[in-house]
Parts: structure tokens; C-alpha cells; sequence
């Protein structure tokens, strides 16, 4: 069935926005990653123009993430006061995000260095993820499941602003999660994404929060980062397509509740090793794009756009 | 295919250079509504050739029927290899381009339309697209020009099919022009020439009013003029859909 968007201006397959929406929708419960960085590039690939499919993303992942976070709400998987923490830090950079974004615009550059923003982080937080939850499989297998202590870092703790951190049993400085929340939130506002596949690392390996804590956590957050995005794109853009919205979020929801599902009963390091995987898979088509000449020199853009 | 069968006869001629011969034009639809289902449309266009005096002697009468979208300025951007990766390198501005662009005509274009007139009323797709100001210390800034048509013929938005316009007695013709499901709002024009010789004797023009209907509209309408409450309007909907999807898996599990 065709459906002809209002605000894309383009007619597009319902069922095909459904089944997108429902297939990302599964990988953001289980991981608990917005799903922004799959669905961005497949919504370019379907012929949403660019500048459309960012914005209706943002509004599709505060749908997608509210549901999983009602989810880990009720398993009691999110903390609040961390999130809080996080989204101080995500507001401040998303404003700073936009502005930016608008600046390489100006250059006319923006999307080389979306994509070089995607291989770039999306390739060191992939192989990090992947050799760190290689290396901690191999372990369970072989010390029959005594997991190594986490290695702490000592400037985390050294800094001042200490607070406690009860879910996450944490007492650490407020700095570090700020300031990984300002980075996430600059990152989400250039690359049009939640930024849970840069946030959940950090927060494992930067903060040393539980595996389990973070994926709930981090959802919290990006509800409020994307929520804010949604509005500026909505009100400076007028990019965001509600009925392209509603059809992803109708897939996407019940994919998230199944995701969920299926990550509760997944163990934590196989769980890693798989979102490592998939992060390096659009790592690598988005540097071979890059790489390989493309058959079509040249593209078109409307004045001012993007 | 959403087919409206407003069968509307235009019967007014305009006498623009005296001619001999002139169009008398009908219209299978003089406006296209583009509702959520839209996909796509084919608009029939149909007419006469009215005439005080006999069918000329010498060449026969060839139609061309040209429909264009509304035109707008378009970046063309090419890309170079840079340090091993592909960028953007150097842009051009084509002042004006049509969203869509559809000839239709009798015979091969060349044989029925001379170089001079093709310039004088810009008819074939390479005249319909304006780039006086291309910047000419870019090499190659015909390329870029090129570009918008190859890109946009892949999309299926600007064609020629020659051929395709069939015209009786020289006198009756018709012909259907096939629009896609990715057309943006406006008024399309739509140009009948008649040409003998190469030479054009007379041409008409009418609009086709190409505008969103319904929701299609409402949705367009308040993302423009009411931005703040357009986006607080997707952020409800969407968290509303959320959370009543989750609920409803839920119970859905319990039960």
C-alpha cells in the first residue's frame, strides 16, 4: 500500500516504513541504542530526502525509547539520578550541536563529515566493544563465571562534586557523566541520532555503571535529547513528518517490546559482542561509500537545504 | 491510480499571433489532489485544431505537448577524489529547474522543431532548465546542467517520449502524460505547440493544479504556520503511541 507523506513529499510503501520500523525497533530494546544510526541511512536509501528523514527519526526514537523505557521501569533498570546528570549535559549539547551543524552547512560540507563522524566513532566504539566483550567471553568460558573486577579509573575519582549514585552503586564526580552527556549530545545533534551506541560504552567503560542499569538509563536520557531535537528541527526545519513518524513508531514500538524481551534473557557479554558487530557492519558500508567511487558524481540540492 | 474523471473542455482559444490554425484543448483533469494514497496520476490531454481555412498544403501539422512543474534554483554539487575519499568539491547554482518536466510529441523531436524555436520557447529539457549563471572558471560547467537532467530522468521526473502524441486528419490529437508519486505542490503548466515545418504556428497554454488535499494538507499547513504546535503535536502522538503499544504488549502477556 502507497502512502504519500506530506512533508517528504515523496510516495513510499506503508508496509516497508512498518517493517523497517519494527526490525530496528527489536536491536533498540535489546541494546538499548536509539536505532538512529541504522535508521537514518535506510530511510536515505528508501528516497526520504536527508534533511526529513533526521528529523522524523529524532520524533520516531522519543516514541520507540519511551516504550522501552516503561519496560526497564518496571524491572526497576533505570537510574534516574544518573539520567538526570546525563541530560543536563545532553541539552547543553545538542544546543551546541545545532549550532554546529549550522556552521558546517555554511561550508557546504555537512554531509562528508556526518559520514566521517559515523566511521569514525562508529568504528572505535565497535572494536573497542568487540575486542573488551571478545576477551570477557573467553574468560567466563574458561574461569567457569568469576568475571574480572572492572579495572577503576583513578580521575574519576579524584574529581570533586561527588554524589551517589544508589542504582548504579556508584559515588562518583558529577564532571564525567556531564561531560559524557554534552559529547553524546552534540554528537546525536550533528549525526541525527539518539547516541545510545556512543552513550552505552561510555557509560560502561568511562563511568563503570552495571551493564544492566545502563540500557535503561540511557533510553531515559535520549527521550528528553531527541524530544528537544524533535522541537528544533520541527520549529527552524519544518522537517518533521508525523504520518512517516507514526508509521515507523507503530513498527518500532513493538519491535522495542520484543527487544526487550529477548535482551532480558540474553547474557550481558553475548549481548555486547552482537550491538559490536552491528556497529561495525554500518561502519564499514558507510567507509566503503566513502572509498569507492561512486557511480553518480554528482548530486543535487536545493538552495539553503541540505 | 487514483483517476478523477472531471472532463473539463476548455473551449476558449487565444488569438496570441493571429494564426491560421489554432488549439482548442480539453483536459481529463484540470487538477491533481494529492490525498495520503496518492501514487502517482496520468493526465489525459486531448484537442482540436480549429481552422477558417483548408488543411495547408506542404509538411504535416505536428503537435508537441510539453507539462513543467514548478521551477525552483538547484545546487548541483560534484564530487572529486581527496585523499583517498570521495567529497564535495565544486558546486554550481542552476538558477531554474522544474520539479517535473514531460514532453510528449508527434515525431522525433529534431525533425518537428528547429534549433531557433526550441530557443525561443524553450521546449526540449535541456532549454527548460535555466543556468545563466554558471560559474565558467568551473571545468566542465555544462556537465553540471547535464547532471540535473540525467538525475532527474533517472527519477522519472522530467522525460521525453517522442512519438507518443497521435494526431488524426491533422486536425484531432491527444496523448497522456504520466506524473509520478513524487510531485511537489504547485501549479504545472501545460504547453501545446503546434509546428509545421519545424517552425512553430501556434501554441496554447493551461494550468493543471497540482495541490494536497485532507489530512495531506492540514499536516503541511500547520508544520508551516504553526510550527511550536505542529512539534509538540508529534511529540504527544508519538509518546501517546508508545506508551499505549507497550501497555497493550503487556496485557497482551499477562492475559
Amino acid at each position: 500500500m502507497q502512502i504519500y507523506l506530506p512533508i517528504a513529499e515523496v510516495s513510499v510503501n506503508a508496509f516497508l516504513l512498518l517493517g523497517l520500523g519494527g526490525m530496528v525497533g527489536i536491536l533498540s530494546g535489546m541494546f538499548g541504542v536509539g536505532g538512529g544510526f541504522l535508521m537514518t541511512p535506510l530511510l536515505f536509501f528508501i528516497g526520504i530526502p536527508p534533511a526529513v528523514a533526521v528529523a522524523t527519526e529524532a520524533n520516531q526514537i522519543v516514541a520507540s525509547s519511551f516504550s522501552g523505557v516503561l519496560a526497564h521501569f518496571r524491572r526497576k533498570t533505570v537510574d534516574f539520578r544518573m539520567g538526570t546528570v546525563l541530560l543536563v549535559g545532553g541539552l547543553m549539547g545538542a544546543a551546541l550541536g545545532v549550532v554546529v551543524f549550522n556552521y558546517l552547512k555554511s561550508l557546504g560540507q555537512v554531509d562528508l563529515l556526518v559520514t566521517l563522524c559515523y566511521v569514525v566513532f562508529l568504528g572505535v566504539v565497535g572494536s573497542l566493544m568487540f575486542v573488551e566483550s571478545l576477551r570477557a567471553l573467553r574468560k567466563a568460558k574458561k574461569g567457569g563465571g568469576a568475571p574480572a573486577k572492572r579495572r577503576q579509573r583513578g580521575w574519576v575519582h579524584a574529581m570533586p562534586f561527588k554524589m551517589r549514585f544508589r542504582t548504579s552503586g556508584l559515588y562518583i564526580s558529577v564532571i564525567p557523566p556531564v561531560l559524557v552527556g554534552l559529547c553524546v549530545g552534540v554528537l546525536s545533534a550533528i549525526m541525527g541520532v539518539g547516541g545510545g551506541f556512543i552513550m552505552v560504552p561510555a557509560m560502561i567503560y568511562l563511568l563503570g555503571m552495571p551493564t544492566k542499569v545502563v540500557v535503561g538509563t540511557s533510553l531515559f536520557q535520549i527521550i528528553f535529547v531527541t524530544a528537544f531535537t524533535t522541537m528544533l528541527h520541527a520549529t527552524t526545519n519544518y522537517t518533521v513528518d508525523i504520518v512517516l513518524a507514526v508509521l515507523l513508531l507503530v513498527g518500532g514500538v513493538v519491535g522495542a517490546q520484543i527487544g526487550t524481551v529477548i535482551g532480558s534473557r540474553m547474557p550481558a557479554e553475548q549481548l555486547r559482542v552482537l550491538l559490536a558487530a552491528l556497529v561495525l557492519v554500518v561502519c564499514g558500508k558507510l567507509a566503503l561509500d566513502l572509498l569507492i567511487e561512486p557511480s553518480e558524481l554528482f548530486s543535487l540540492g536545493s538552495e539553503g537545504g541540505h | 491510480m487514483l483517476k478523477r474523471l472531471i472532463a473539463l473542455l476548455v473551449l476558449c482559444c487565444t488569438p496570441a499571433f493571429a494564426e491560421d490554425e489554432q488549439v482548442v484543448l480539453g483536459l481529463s483533469q484540470d487538477r491533481v489532489a494529492i490525498t495520503a494514497t496518492f501514487d502517482g496520476s496520468e493526465i489525459l490531454i486531448f484537442g482540436a485544431v480549429k481552422r477558417e481555412t483548408p488543411i495547408p498544403s506542404g509538411p504535416p501539422l505536428e503537435v508537441i505537448v510539453a507539462v513543467a512543474g514548478p521551477s525552483s534554483p538547484v545546487i548541483v554539487r560534484r564530487k572529486e577524489r581527496k585523499v583517498g575519499i570521495w567529497v564535495n568539491t565544486d558546486s554550481v547554482l542552476v538558477d531554474s529547474a522544474p520539479s517535473f518536466y514531460a514532453v510528449a510529441t508527434s515525431g522525433p523531436l529534431d525533425d518537428i522543431l528547429t534549433d531557433t524555436e526550441d530557443l525561443r520557447y524553450r521546449i526540449s529539457i535541456e532549454r527548460a532548465i535555466r543556468s545563466v549563471g554558471a560559474a565558467m572558471h568551473i571545468r566542465g560547467a555544462q556537465d553540471f546542467a547535464d547532471a540535473v537532467v540525467r538525475i532527474r530522468e533517472d527519477e522519472n521526473l522530467y522525460s521525453i517520449r517522442e512519438n507518443t502524441v497521435a494526431v488524426d486528419e491533422q486536425t484531432l490529437f491527444r496523448t497522456s502524460i504520466a506524473m509520478p508519486a513524487d510531485l511537489t505542490e504547485g501549479d504545472y503548466a501545460a504547453r501545446i505547440f503546434l509546428t509545421r515545418d519545424g517552425e512553430v504556428i501556434s501554441q496554447y497554454e493551461t494550468i493543471i493544479d497540482v495541490r494536497k488535499v485532507g489530512l495531506e494538507r492540514f499536516l503541511y499547513n500547520m508544520s508551516r504556520q504553526q510550527p511550536v504546535w505542529y512539534g509538540l503535536m508529534s511529540l504527544v502522538i508519538a509518546i501517546a503511541a508508545g506508551w499505549g503499544a507497550s501497555t497493550a504488549f503487556r496485557l497482551l502477556r499477562e492475559t
